[in-house]
């Protein structure tokens, strides 16, 4: 087993106290930091760290904190994004409901970063037990003066404040989330302005997700050079992964990321293999909006190397060989599943989801669903498949947001790689729709 | 001051304008289409998607090109800024796309819609749309709502641009209109059917990009391209009072706010001019509305007197010879 950066104490019973999370190192990073570390300093170890966001966009934290805009005389404000609700994420509720201290440990120490002195917690409306476990924590660490006024005798005030969505998906998207939490409809904003200018009450904001806010107070303690010698290249430190589909050990795993995705699935220590020693068929490697490999694909790059559980290598050959590291939400599916049905069922969510705003991802997410609705249902014509392919093109980065994207990436990908079982529904209806029946690689012949 | 090049012509705009104004201001082709943004309402557009536009250098100062298409009416011009409009491929491909997604939704009954004739959606779908239908599935429907007394809902043609809850936003004390619902279930509506009820609600009627809001005093008396617009004005205690009359003989048939070649309001009216004053007595009549848009409203230019045009201007001569000779 690798470094346990963010999980080593998780199992401890009676961790999600103050007192026993104390016991365990707790807070450390919070006397550090806010006793002879300058903001600034904070930063510069999270720049050196090299850590990136692990929301789904793995965009560089540091680099995000240091184009926070500092006007005099307005405040800043630091959220943080606890809306996971992308299909097959639950890494983020795991660690809030088991830990909720070292959440709120990298919140005072990432708000005394960026000097806020106001944060959120935004969290998901169907995690209200979260919440609760979150708010317990909240008001131990107020008693013990590590929430407050004047935090710790440094002179550092800061009040933080959990706020939970009503449930919807787009609210994960930061300036949706910003809305939300001002107590508008949760629609994404036109960008610019970035909330780093102009974000929450039209003031700088930091949105982060929970396991990128959790990771700071180790680099904190540890500095930041110490994280940036875990990993590979530009993709440093440990990742959750929350994996879930035809595996023996379905979970959430602690990894450093670097690990060859072959063995992540095959090796007892992580997934321990297709359940019931069936066939591998696909991976979607990082939560339902990023393309879904075939097996072939996510074992090996196009050129032949091994694929390593790394931002860079899950992207190698872009959208046409490669996918993206996205939430950390490794999805497997076995031998037995069908390709047609899951791309509906994505399909399905992205429409139900979709706020309406803009016309490609309001008209188009439902036009997809009820298209790939009927291939799965065997009415389908030779011609939807390029209809398709076409509706996801019409809809990617046109949007404002990027559930656009989101929506049809998985659908151009699905038939990006498993054309033949698309036409397999179009061209075998009556086979294609008994039940149980999976396509197996002949279009022509039916083995169901 | 920025200097920003639209499909090849140059043009000197403020800083901070759009790139939409700025195609404006040159007029003409370039000017992207716009169906959700409205000048005078401020935080509108960015929605429909159909002004998309590419930039091919963002500035003289960081020459890159931005990613993605963006969406002209919300993107501020920078100085040394290439835009491309209709020059750009992508652009016009995408814009297709777009239509045929506000299409699809759409019910398409222009035959008995009263908007038909000076509606947005048909002249951007006549510029811009595809001749084929690739969507065969059922469109989305609602029942049509009574907005109170002067206004009926009819939200299946609805695009969603939010104008209509912007407007009420803004120039209405409080508004009791909004959207309900996300996604394709989306709708304008007062939740609990309440009755929007205010001087000046009659606006959103003119914001409306399509026929959804529609004026209950005008429904099915006319098509808008049998009547004469006439430029009038009275004296208004509560909005300027300066309006478009829409005439068929000696009749009003309908009053709006007088509109510009965007379809953009000059300013807004109030109700009693534009539901309680119809008759010709009330109004001093300035004389024809000029209306520049690329409408069928234009067919009927009867405001230039056709003087001294041969009838039959460029015949070839052996055809002429079997005129009827002057």
């Amino acid at each position: 087993m690798g470094l346990k950066i963010l999980t080593e104490h998780i199992n401890v019973p009676g961790i999600e106290t103050l007192e026993v999370y104390r016991k365990h190192g707790g807070y450390r990073s919070v006397e550090k930091a806010l006793k002879t570390m300058s903001p600034d300093e904070v930063v510069e170890e999270v720049k050196t760290s090299g850590l990136r966001g692990r929301g789904g966009a793995g965009f560089p934290t540091g680099m995000k904190w240091s184009f926070l805009a500092k006007p005099e005389g307005v405040p800043r404000y630091l959220v943080c994004n606890a809306d996971e609700s992308e299909p097959g994420t639950f890494k983020d509720r795991w660690f809030m409901e088991k830990n909720p201290h070292a959440l709120i440990e990298g919140m005072i120490t990432s708000s005394y970063a960026l000097g806020a002195n106001t944060s959120y917690i935004y969290i998901r409306g169907e995690l209200l037990f979260v919440l609760r476990i979150l708010e317990k924590a909240i008001a131990e660490a107020y008693a013990a003066g590590l929430l407050g006024k004047n935090i710790l005798g440094s002179g550092y005030d800061l009040d933080l404040h959990v706020a939970p969505g009503g449930g919807a998906y787009i609210c994960g998207e930061e300036t949706a989330l910003l809305e939300s939490l001002e107590g508008k409809r949760g629609n994404p904003r036109n960008k610019p302005p970035f909330p780093a200018v102009k974000g929450l009450f039209a003031c700088p904001t930091v949105v982060n997700n929970v396991e990128t806010i959790s990771s700071v107070p180790w680099i904190v303690n540890n500095g930041g050079a110490e994280y940036a010698k875990v990993g590979i290249g530009r993709s440093t430190g440990t990742k959750l992964i929350s994996a879930s589909g035809n595996i023996n050990n379905p979970g959430v795993y602690e990894i450093e990321l670097g690990v060859p995705v072959e063995e992540f699935i095959y090796s007892d220590e992580y997934l321990g293999g297709i359940w019931k020693g069936k066939q591998l068929k696909a991976v979607v490697p990082g939560g339902s909006s990023v393309p879904i490999l075939p097996a072939n694909l996510i074992l090996k790059t196009a050129a032949g190397e091994d694929r390593l559980m790394t931002y860079e290598s899950l992207a190698d050959g872009g959208f046409v060989s490669g996918s993206m590291m996205g939430s950390g939400a490794f999805i497997v599916f076995d031998e037995d599943q069908c390709i047609v049905r899951n791309t509906w069922n994505y399909a399905r969510f992205y429409h139900h989801e979709s706020c309406g705003q803009c016309s490609p991802c309001r008209e188009g997410t439902g036009w997809m669903e009820k298209v790939l609705h009927r291939i799965e249902y065997g009415h389908g014509h030779q011609q939807d498949i390029d209809l398709l392919v076409s509706v996801a093109k019409q809809i990617e980065g046109n949007t404002i947001c990027p559930l656009g994207d989101a929506a049809a990436w998985p659908v151009a990908a699905a038939i990006r790689h498993f054309r033949d079982e698309f036409e397999w529904h179009i061209r075998h209806p009556k086979e294609a729709t008994a039940p149980g029946a999976v396509y197996r690689g002949q279009l022509d012949t039916v083995t169901a | 001051m920025a200097k920003v090049t639209i499909d090849g012509i140059e043009i000197e705009v403020e800083d901070g304008t759009t790139i939409l104004q700025a195609a404006r201001k040159i007029g003409g082709d370039v000017v992207p289409p716009a169906m959700c943004f409205y000048t005078s309402l401020k935080g509108s557009g960015g929605k429909c998607r159909v002004c998309l536009v590419k930039v091919t250098q963002g500035s003289t100062r960081d020459p890159r090109p931005m990613p993605k298409l963006v969406a002209s009416c919300i993107t501020q011009v920078q100085d040394g800024m290439v835009v491309e409009n209709t020059t750009n491929e992508d652009v016009l491909n995408a814009r297709k796309g777009i239509v045929e997604m506000l299409l699809i939704n759409h019910p398409l009954d222009c035959p008995i819609c009263d908007q038909a004739g000076e509606c947005s959606l048909q002249d951007l779908s006549y510029e811009h749309g595809i001749s084929g239908q690739r969507f065969e599935e059922e469109r989305r429907t609602f029942n049509k709502v009574d907005l109170g007394p002067y206004i009926q809902l009819h939200m299946t043609r609805c695009i969603l641009c939010y104008r209509c809850v912007y407007t009420a936003d803004q120039i209405t004390e409080k508004r009791v209109h909004g959207v309900l619902g996300r996604g394709d279930a989306a709708e304008i509506g007062t939740y609990i059917e309440n009755v929007i009820d205010n001087d000046f609600s009659g606006n959103v009627i003119d914001v409306c990009p399509v026929g959804a809001l529609t004026d209950k005093t005008w429904r099915f008396k006319n098509r808008v391209w049998f009547t004469k617009p006439m430029d009038a004005h009275r004296d208004c205690p509560t909005c300027s009072g300066k309006v478009t009359l829409w005439t068929r003989g000696e009749e009003v048939l309908r009053v709006t706010a007088r509109k510009d070649q965007y379809n953009e309001v000059e300013e807004f009216i109030c109700n009693t001019c534009r539901f309680d004053k119809k008759e010709v007595k009330d109004w001093t009549i300035e004389g024809p509305r000029h209306i520049d848009r690329n409408s069928v409203i234009s067919a009927n230019h009867y405001e230039l007197p056709v003087v001294n045009v041969p009838i039959v201007p460029n015949l070839p001569t052996s055809t002429k010879k079997n005129l009827p000779q002057e």
